[in-house]
């Protein structure tokens, strides 16, 4: 497909030249692999979009998201066919007459945040534990697999919702429960990847040059597992955005006035029957945030090893 | 066999106990936890009372040993909030969520395993496209959400299914749906991709040259090598929606231990808590302890390793 004549890639003497000049370079590959991936590219461009909505809240967002002013609660979002729809808060607002679409850009911060900081705590301990097992095994695997073993039989929901409510709930420590209680699935990954990789040629030859050990993990193991990191990275930060919107839902997550998805659902909740667009609104944000999250995880699969595809 | 079933035995006994020794120390989170139990208008002496009656003025070990020793007798002790026996209440609230678990399972076995099959048989068709995409959406989809929707639109807008409660078989259809379509996903993509792979092996090409009917050597022949892995996976996930059921539970109202859960979450009950992390967790061991079994059982080579 890299030639345009197909008797240049044949038998021809010399052909071997002129279908390596005619022949893509590796970017130009990845490149077309990237942009070709339609999933790959609306997960990307959905994520990059949600995430400039939550930097630059303060100058999208028409109201202050706390902002009170009861007289005007409930007004409904503006393709309702309701002489109260106005263009002034066009997803309405909710039960104190807050306006919608200005909590629901701040909501973005929230949600990102927790995903983003969980996902990184999560991400060191499980990687950690992960490629410590897989490069030294014996003992040391036999330990991590324990811990691992452990967290796993640990019901998440519950131990998440009674720690917070026994330590008090606070945006940090949601942040720090969900991140130390989320990362097998890194451990998980990070071992079979390091255990595929440990007795390759390449790192036997850093460590018959003498490299240390911490040397190989860093430079040899690492960059090449580095894909895998990076999918199960996107599939945390999507687990720990559902799991603070369910703990903000069930009242022990993102306390109120904050502007949280879950929350935001929570407080509809009992006028979803007349109001059903103050849980579908929040919902469906955070329903588009996950799938694209979610999206380019798949993507970045596909990109970086298309012989595992599904 | 029996040297690799001891071995993960073994292992399983041993998670047990580092769980309990977790799931104990939760009353050590929120600080002093007689003091927790007294309110804030207790006086000193009234603390001190609290500490001596509850045992909480012995050192932390004692109490720990203590209390196993009791739980493995089946006593986790009294509720304070409840005034009642925290095994009561358990094995009251289990049989509605198991009941629960097991038709959120049943729904996402019926929807997954023909997703998967039909999605092995004709790879990159409509149909496979259509199951990989409701995969994906499927898991973009918060449970809460999802049954909220499934409240509103089935419950009050067409009225079909009764919306709270676990009066009639009718009322598990939604919190089923919810819980349990959460983890069709995994389950279709196993079964997808251990249907390609043994649909490609040759004891199939095989049956085919021999004449047998399409449907025999899928059924017969493929499906049941294809499923074995997810046996296992069914029973972890049937773990996982246990604990997971506790947000369906409180948004349907079923009076089981998800909801028992959020109830004694709310009013700071720490035994029944207690309890209940420790009772999950150990069905969660039971389950992959048995999905281990079964599947050394069927794949000799997992035996020997």
């Amino acid at each position: 497909m890299s030639a345009p004549n197909p008797t240049i890639n044949g038998t021809l003497a010399g052909a071997p030249v002129v279908a390596q000049i005619l022949e893509p370079s590796p970017g130009a590959i990845l490149r077309r692999r990237i942009f070709g991936h339609v999933g790959l590219v609306l997960g990307g461009a959905f994520l990059v979009l949600i995430i400039a909505m939550a930097l630059l809240a303060p100058f999208l967002a028409p109201h202050d998201p706390l902002d009170q002013e009861l007289s005007r609660k409930l007004i409904p979002p503006i393709w309702h066919d309701s002489p109260k729809a106005t263009w002034e808060h066009p997803l309405g607002t909710d039960l104190f007459g807050r306006d919608y679409f200005s909590r629901l850009i701040y909501g973005s911060q929230i949600s990102l945040l927790i995903g983003f900081a969980a996902m990184l705590i999560s991400g060191v301990i499980g990687t950690t534990l992960g490629v410590l097992a897989g490069y030294f095994g014996g003992r040391v695997d036999m330990v991590v697999n324990f811990i691992i073993t452990t967290r796993l039989s640990m019901p998440v929901v519950l131990v998440a919702l009674a720690v917070v409510s026994l330590i008090g709930n606070s945006l940090w420590i949601v942040i720090w429960v969900l991140g130390l209680l989320i990362w097998d699935r890194f451990a998980v990954v990070m071992r079979s990847s390091t255990q595929q990789m440990r007795n390759l040629d390449y790192v036997a030859a850093a460590q018959a040059l003498g490299c240390s050990t911490f040397r190989i993990i860093v430079t040899e193991i690492m960059p090449n597992i580095l894909n895998n990191l990076i999918v199960v990275a996107t599939v945390e930060m999507a687990h720990a955005i559902l799991l603070e919107a369910a703990l903000s839902f069930l009242g022990l997550g993102v306390q109120p006035p904050a502007p949280s998805w879950g929350l935001m659902i929570a407080e509809g909740k009992g006028f979803m029957f007349f109001q059903p667009w103050l849980i579908g609104i929040p919902g469906a944000a955070l329903f588009i945030l996950i799938l694209s999250i979610n999206l380019l995880g798949d993507g970045v699969r596909d990109v970086t090893a298309p012989e595992n595809q599904n | 066999m029996f040297i690799y079933a001891c071995k993960r035995f073994g292992v399983a006994v041993l998670v047990a106990i580092t769980v309990s020794l977790l799931s104990f120390s939760l009353i050590y989170l929120s600080g002093d936890p007689a003091m927790a139990l007294a309110g804030e208008s207790a006086t000193s002496e009234d603390i001190e009372n609290i500490r001596r009656v509850y045992g909480y003025d012995q050192p932390i070990m004692v109490q720990y040993v203590d209390w196993l020793s009791r739980v493995v007798q089946g006593d986790f002790g009294r509720s304070h909030y409840l005034k009642r026996e925290v095994a009561e209440v358990i094995f009251e609230r289990l049989p509605t969520t198991m009941l629960l678990g097991a038709c959120a399972l049943g729904f996402a076995i019926l929807l997954s395993i023909p997703l998967g099959v039909l999605a092995a048989i004709r790879p990159n068709t409509i149909i496979d496209r259509l199951a990989l995409t409701l995969a994906v959406v499927g898991q973009a989809l918060p449970s809460f959400w999802f049954a909220l929707i499934l409240i509103f639109w089935l419950g009050i807008t067409w009225r079909l299914l009764p919306i709270t409660g676990t009066a009639s078989w009718q009322n598990f259809i939604m919190p089923a749906v919810a819980l349990g379509y959460y983890v069709t996903p995994a389950i279709m993509r196993l079964t997808r991709a251990g249907m390609l792979e043994v649909l490609s092996s040759d004891y199939i090409r095989t049956a085919r040259a021999k004449g047998l009917k399409p449907a025999t050597v899928l059924f017969k022949h493929a499906l049941r090598n294809a499923i074995i892995p997810v046996v296992s996976l069914a029973a972890v996930q049937f773990g996982f929606m246990l604990g997971g059921s506790i947000v369906i539970e409180t948004i349907f109202a079923i009076n089981g231990l998800g909801f028992l859960a959020w109830e004694t979450i709310q009013r700071g009950d720490l035994p029944t808590m207690q309890a209940i992390v420790l009772v999950l967790a150990c069905f969660y061991i039971v389950l992959t302890f048995l999905a281990d079994m079964l599947n050394a059982f069927l794949d000799p080579r997992i035996r020997v390793a």
